[in-house]
């Protein structure tokens, strides 16, 4: 099947799935969310399906079904662990997929996570990534208690003073992976000498002060973790709007975005291309990827009646920022196909229930697509994240010519 | 009963301990030195693995202090890593209470709690520096005075959060459709100087309740801060007559706090050189000692006490004549022996002058003795007996080991001490618990409700 481009997949792991019934589902392990056999489960599944990468959810608060504030429901999926801390625990064993936890860049340490991920990075062999959020929720700030922190009023959301709020959150996350990446390159790759002659242990031209000063923080630099291997780790966030348009378009190299048809798809890959070309990075690739949830069944029925069974059990009709499909593994191809040619390169499918949707997609999609000429059909020996994804390792930005 | 030795192992970080110029030296980077060091402690059937932090790297003379490894890993990262690639062993990290926030540091502890199966720790340390602040959103805030008030309240805080859940929370009652048995779980409301925090705390209660909780650190108010709460302290006399000192001190702290000698371990760091025979191990542990204080090393070590710069110096020569500079900042940066050396410089420049004299010692030789690291050297069977007989004397509950070679220095002491305390019956032949706390003999913490 020549001719066709190979698409990227990735899945989104998150509790038991993204469906607010999948833990009620048959085959869920609702009281094993907080054990590492359930996320070991789930990442080597997603590896023996050869998917680029999973990501896991994150937040500094509980679920909530409101956006702006925590409910009180006993009958949903609630507590989570640390996202970076999981993805920890499975690097070691796993060989080959991506890992991309998610961070939230609005009360945490940009000088913490870029270790963190470097570290994961190096845990992992070349497989790491971080997935950038902001928080905006005003109880979340006040886990935190030690800034004024505006709430962002839905109703209001076009207005120039609460577009101005998000503005400013996406502004700072923009800093912040600015902040990462140059202490990612703090150290050039063989700072480290072991120069016995001398008795130096480093070369300490080789490792530079970042210097970083903006509106919300400012960091000296170097790191205290070596350059990882990948360089730099791959940086993914999800946006549903211009304002995080414009943070993937400058900050990320994989950017999750939620069309619901492929018309919108070519528009969303559009927008992001215009605030690449924006960021003054016309050379650089940025994938985008959309997002998925998934219902996959032997017969488009079986999903639409598994679907229907879990809104009874929820008590409402589930209803998401992304597209939600239930059908085949083959229909689900069909759809990928279709919006791939608007331009996206992949997809990050979210399972509603885990691990059924999961062993739907490495089980029956994944084959199908290989049967399409689509998708690979082994991962490369010693690969990173970034080879699975055709990016380049960046060059240092401190390295004098 | 014969008391029961605890042994744990440290991964070398930045210190002059480690022999980096040895062909035998790893990196102190790489994910697969970690997992060969924790295996290595695991096989010894050790207590728990020992990780240190450095949050800014450290400068002499406004440069980047470059003779020792420089460069680590995050520690939350590696020991969740670990936890993949280790059954039992205890994973403690060092997490700076300055440069955090409790609610973060709680979720990462918890969840390093979960994903370990129980069996993480946390040494509990304080910092204050702007020098370090500088790398964080906030800068160097905190007045020196104020950083174990924060430890403190930060210790406290923390303890409310993994406390919030009692554990009984998670139903996950799929016919029922209930999972959780209370709708506002995690609550928590914190407020003191250094916190204003309320809201809800978002990981279920841990294996272990809370984590172990280490403390270093030296000071009175160090010592205070430990007896009113760690499980455990990390501490620097291995020595038989100051380790006492400190053992005796200590541990007569706890009963005003209610707390009993059991209540909390004394675990010194200590270094350990092994040879065929006492005499061979002598002159190993010589030419390792050689190899940590390089001529340069020592010229540095030196003008971190005379805070000035001494290049072109000749260590093979006797120490300065002149006193030391008591004026102005101090020259090095991001290194905690500097405030000891710092207490009253031309004091300890006269008394190291003394013990040069006295024992006809270079400059290079007088840094070599003064900051001799080597706290057990000999054949096994010595250095087995040494440490048996230090903890049945109270000098320590037991020892935390750094071998000076990354990261498989740790197996001889593994291959060749471990057996012989285990046929005195003072170390475990194999573990008995799964958790850390059950490794210590420490009990469980009960829930706010439990």
């Amino acid at each position: 099947m020549t001719g066709n481009t190979p698409l990227h997949l990735g899945v989104a792991l998150d509790g038991a799935g993204w469906h607010p019934a999948a833990w009620r589902q048959a085959d869920a392990r609702p009281k094993e969310l907080f054990s590492p056999q359930y996320w070991t489960d789930l990442v080597t599944e997603a590896e023996a399906g050869l998917l680029d990468l999973v990501t896991i959810e994150d937040a500094l608060n509980l679920q909530s079904d409101e956006f702006t504030e925590q409910d009180a429901r006993t009958d949903r999926v609630r507590g989570r662990l640390d996202a970076v801390l999981i993805a920890a625990r499975v690097a070691p064993l796993t060989r080959h997929i991506g890992l991309v936890p998610t961070v939230i860049v609005t009360h945490t340490e940009p000088f913490h996570i870029s270790k963190a991920i470097a570290t994961l990075d190096y845990a992992a062999t070349g497989r790491a990534g971080v997935r950038v959020q902001v928080a905006v929720r005003n109880d979340t700030a006040k886990h935190f208690g030690r800034r004024e922190f505006p709430l962002i009023d839905l109703a209001r959301i076009n207005e120039p003073d609460v577009q101005q709020l998000v503005a400013d959150h996406f502004d700072e996350a923009a800093d912040y992976v600015q902040v990462l990446r140059r202490l990612w390159d703090s150290w050039e790759d063989d700072a480290e000498i072991r120069d016995v002659a001398t008795g130096r242990f480093v070369d300490r031209d080789k490792l530079h002060y970042i210097d970083f000063d903006g509106r919300w923080f400012s960091v000296k630099g170097p790191s205290i973790t070596p350059r990882p291997p990948q360089g730099q780790p791959l940086v993914a966030a999800l946006g549903h709007a211009d304002v995080p348009y414009r943070l993937i378009g400058r900050a990320a190299d994989l950017g999750f975005v939620t069309p619901h048809d492929a018309g919108q798809a070519a528009d969303l890959v559009a927008r992001i291309d215009e605030q690449r070309h924006a960021a003054g990075r016309q050379d650089e690739k940025i994938h985008v990827w959309a997002d998925l949830v998934v219902v996959l069944d032997d017969t488009e029925q079986a999903a639409r009646d598994r679907l229907a069974r879990l809104n009874e059990l929820a008590g409402a009709e589930y209803t998401s920022d992304a597209k939600i499909f239930a059908g085949t593994p083959a229909q689900l191809a069909n759809l990928l196909v279709e919006w791939q040619a608007q331009g996206l390169s992949g997809y990050r499918l979210r399972p509603a229930a885990l691990p059924h949707d999961l062993h739907r997609i490495t089980r029956g999609l994944v084959p199908e697509l290989q049967r399409r000429g689509l998708f690979r059909t082994q991962y490369p020996e010693n690969g990173t994240l970034r080879g699975l994804l055709e990016l380049d390792r960046p060059a240092n930005r401190y390295v004098r010519a | 009963m014969t008391k029961q030795i605890h042994l744990a192992a440290h991964f070398p970080g930045v210190n002059n301990t480690t022999v980096w110029s040895d062909p035998a030296a790893g990196s102190h980077v790489e994910f697969d030195s970690f997992r060969r060091f924790a295996q290595i402690a695991e096989r010894g059937k050790f207590d728990f693995l020992f990780l240190a932090e450095g949050l800014r790297l450290r400068e002499q003379k406004g440069q980047i202090y470059d003779l020792d490894v420089v460069g680590r890993p995050d520690t939350f990262t590696v020991l969740a890593a670990l936890a993949a690639v280790t059954q039992r062993l205890g994973l403690t990290g060092t997490i700076n209470s300055t440069f955090n926030e409790p609610y973060e540091v709680a979720r990462q502890f918890a969840s390093l709690d979960h994903l370990s199966e129980g069996r993480a720790a946390w040494n509990v340390v304080t910092s204050w520096d702007q020098f370090t602040g500088e790398n964080f959103r906030r800068g160097g805030y905190l007045a020196q005075s104020d950083r174990y008030e924060r430890a403190r309240t930060f210790l406290r805080t923390t303890t409310e959060l993994f406390d919030s859940w009692n554990g009984v929370e998670i139903l996950a009652d799929q016919d029922q459709g209930r999972f959780l048995s209370t709708d506002r779980p995690g609550t928590f409301k914190h407020e003191d100087r250094f916190f204003d925090i309320e809201g809800q705390f978002n990981v279920p209660r841990s294996p272990q309740g809370r984590p172990v909780i280490f403390q270093a650190g030296d000071s009175e108010e160090g010592r205070e801060f430990a007896a009113s709460g760690a499980d455990a302290i990390f501490s620097r006399y291995a020595t038989r007559k100051e380790g006492k000192a400190f053992y005796d001190d200590v541990k007569g702290r706890l009963p005003k706090y209610g707390r009993s000698r059991e209540d909390l371990l004394i675990l010194p760091a200590a270094s350990f050189v092994l040879g065929d025979t006492d005499a061979e191990a002598e002159e190993l542990a010589h030419q390792v000692r050689r190899a940590q204080v390089s001529p340069q090393t020592a010229i540095n070590f030196i003008e971190q006490l005379w805070n000035t710069d001494l290049s072109g110096f000749d260590v093979d020569g006797p120490l300065p004549s002149f006193d030391p500079v008591v004026e102005g900042e101090a020259i090095a940066k991001g290194r905690a022996s500097v405030r000891q050396l710092a207490k009253d410089p031309i004091a300890l420049a006269n008394e190291w002058r003394a013990k040069a004299e006295a024992e006809k010692l270079s400059a290079r030789e007088l840094v070599i003795e003064v900051t001799g690291r080597q706290t057990f050297i000999g054949s096994a069977s010595s250095v087995a007996e040494t440490i048996n007989q230090f903890v049945q004397e109270d000098v320590s509950d037991g020892f935390i080991l750094v071998p000076h070679i990354t990261p498989d220095g740790l197996g001889p002491f593994v291959d060749t001490v471990v057996p012989l305390l285990q046929e005195r019956g003072v170390f475990r032949t194999d573990y008995e618990g799964t958790t850390l706390r059950d490794h210590l003999g420490l009990t469980y913490p009960g829930g706010p409700q439990a």
